[in-house]
């Protein structure tokens, strides 16, 4: 049983709770994959998207995952609500408490907003990606997809290439690959790479084919355009000369080695589209993973808030 | 281990209700055979033999998972580990025949028919043919055709064991928990 009412990040989640969540969310994705998009356990809860920042994939995942257990879902946008009018977080927080709403799924640009939030309401919080610190659920739905593929995450050799510094999704992975005992290893321009990392279990590469090099699973990560307008590195295309996954690159990977990538991909510019499209590509079935890793992580909540009272 | 029915008495009891399901139905015409996995998966199928051997009609047949539609999904909190139901015929308008190995509280057969009526479709009439009833009932059903009554308590254990599903030789078995 999950030993908190939130999940607010992997650094806050024990390895028996990422086995537990992950175990449950393979179940979930069996029965997702013969079209099963109907189960009762939700049923009678409500879940709030409360999101200060943009996003498509996350939110339309979460309240797919809150719909097909029954829930009933809100979504809220920070753009539309009383946040506009000033709003504190605590406050919008009391309200849904009051309204019985029963979880907050949030995404917020400052780091530890959920974390926060869930200090002050009774209701379970679920980070769905906080400012530069975490992104849990896109991390566990990149081990589901793994675990499923590879049978196990331990021993793994994944590597992690892309705009490290400003990714929350980097992060998490970090944090939850090595709790599973994985190889973590990261590149990227020195400007777009915390230089503690290495601290956190990371094993820094000095070029991408150190990086790639027999590693089992190749991430791309994306790189965002404002941070080239912010100095980070040159040009996309020089990104993508210098430091992007193209076939010649992946050629070095292990034999049985698998691409992901977050998603949105800029093609071209962090994988090219052959690498995108390639046989190895993992990143639709990523997809797939999400929708089961939240169902999981609603299911696994619930149980926990039944048993508790 | 007490053995109730050894693998002769289950024959002759499944010869028999085989024949029991014909003189219902004046016949074998729309049956179809339906068993809940596992046990009664095979008792469908044993069925669907006899018949074809001693009425030279071959009835279909096909086994079906009810775990999405148990009634302690969400009071026992789990996951399903179920299977969508596809079979290679369709009920509609049919006289079902629903088998089972043993009728023990009803909500099985609760869930089963559930299963028919939102998987499969709208038969004319569901019979529930059972090879054993240990009584325990919990809900309103009563079978159709029963091969053998059991009257026994919680704290028994009551099993058929097949050879399709790994036993040695078919038996009905009681033990004490």
């Amino acid at each position: 049983m999950l030993q908190s009412k939130d999940l607010v990040g992997l650094i806050e989640t024990s390895r028996e709770e990422i086995v537990e969540i992950l175990d449950t969310a393979a179940n979930m994705k069996k029965l997702l994959k013969q079209g099963i998009k109907k189960l009762p356990h939700l049923q009678g809860k409500t879940v709030t998207i409360l999101f200060y920042e943009n996003s498509t994939r996350t939110r339309t995942s979460f309240e797919l995952a809150a719909k097909y257990l029954g829930a009933t879902t809100i979504n809220i946008s920070a753009d539309s609500s009383s946040v506009k009018k000033g709003e504190t977080l605590i406050d919008t927080g009391k309200t849904l408490d009051a309204m019985q709403n029963d979880f907050i799924v949030m995404r917020h640009p400052m780091a530890g907003a959920p974390h926060f939030l869930s200090r002050h309401v009774k209701a379970g919080v679920v980070n769905g990606g906080d400012g530069m610190n975490e992104h849990p659920t896109q991390a566990l739905l990149d081990m589901c997809t793994m675990r499923e593929h590879f049978g196990h995450i331990e021993g793994l050799k994944v590597a992690i290439l892309g705009d490290i510094k400003h990714s929350r999704v980097a992060k998490s992975n970090l944090v939850g690959l090595r709790k599973l005992g994985a190889e973590v290893r990261m590149y990227a321009p020195e400007t777009l790479i915390p230089k503690e990392i290495d601290k956190m279990g990371a094993k820094l590469c000095s070029s991408r084919e150190e990086a790639v090099e027999g590693a089992d699973v190749v991430m791309g990560l994306r790189i965002q355009l404002e941070r080239q307008q912010a100095g980070a590195f040159p040009s996309l295309n020089e990104y993508a000369e210098f430091y992007g996954v193209n076939e010649r690159i992946l050629s070095l990977a292990a034999k049985n080695s698998v691409v992901m990538h977050p998603g949105p991909v800029n093609r071209g510019v962090e994988l090219t589209s052959s690498v995108i499209d390639g046989s190895n590509s993992l990143i639709d079935d990523q997809v797939l993973s999400g929708v089961a890793v939240r169902m999981a992580i609603l299911f696994l909540l619930t149980q926990r808030a039944n048993k508790i009272g | 281990m007490p053995v109730l029915m050894d693998k002769d008495r289950i024959a002759r009891t499944l010869t028999r209700l085989s024949k029991e399901i014909g003189e219902s139905n004046g016949g074998f015409e729309n049956v179809v055979l339906l068993g809940i996995k596992r046990g009664g998966e095979v008792v469908a199928e044993r069925l669907q033999h006899l018949i074809f051997r001693e009425e030279g009609v071959l009835l279909p047949a096909a086994g079906i998972d009810i775990g999405l539609h148990r009634d302690d999904l969400v009071s026992a909190f789990f996951v399903p580990q179920a299977v969508v139901n596809k079979i290679p015929f369709s009920v509609e308008g049919k006289t079902v025949v629903l088998c089972d190995d043993i009728l023990y509280t009803g909500r099985t057969v609760r869930a089963a028919i559930e299963t028919i009526f939102k998987e499969l479709g709208r038969p004319s009439k569901i019979q529930l043919l059972e090879l054993v009833d240990r009584g325990g009932r919990e809900l309103p059903i009563r079978a159709d055709f029963v091969g053998k009554n059991v009257p026994s308590s919680s704290r028994e254990y009551v099993k058929v064991n097949f050879t399709e599903l790994g036993a040695e030789e078919d038996s009905l078995t009681i033990e004490k928990k």
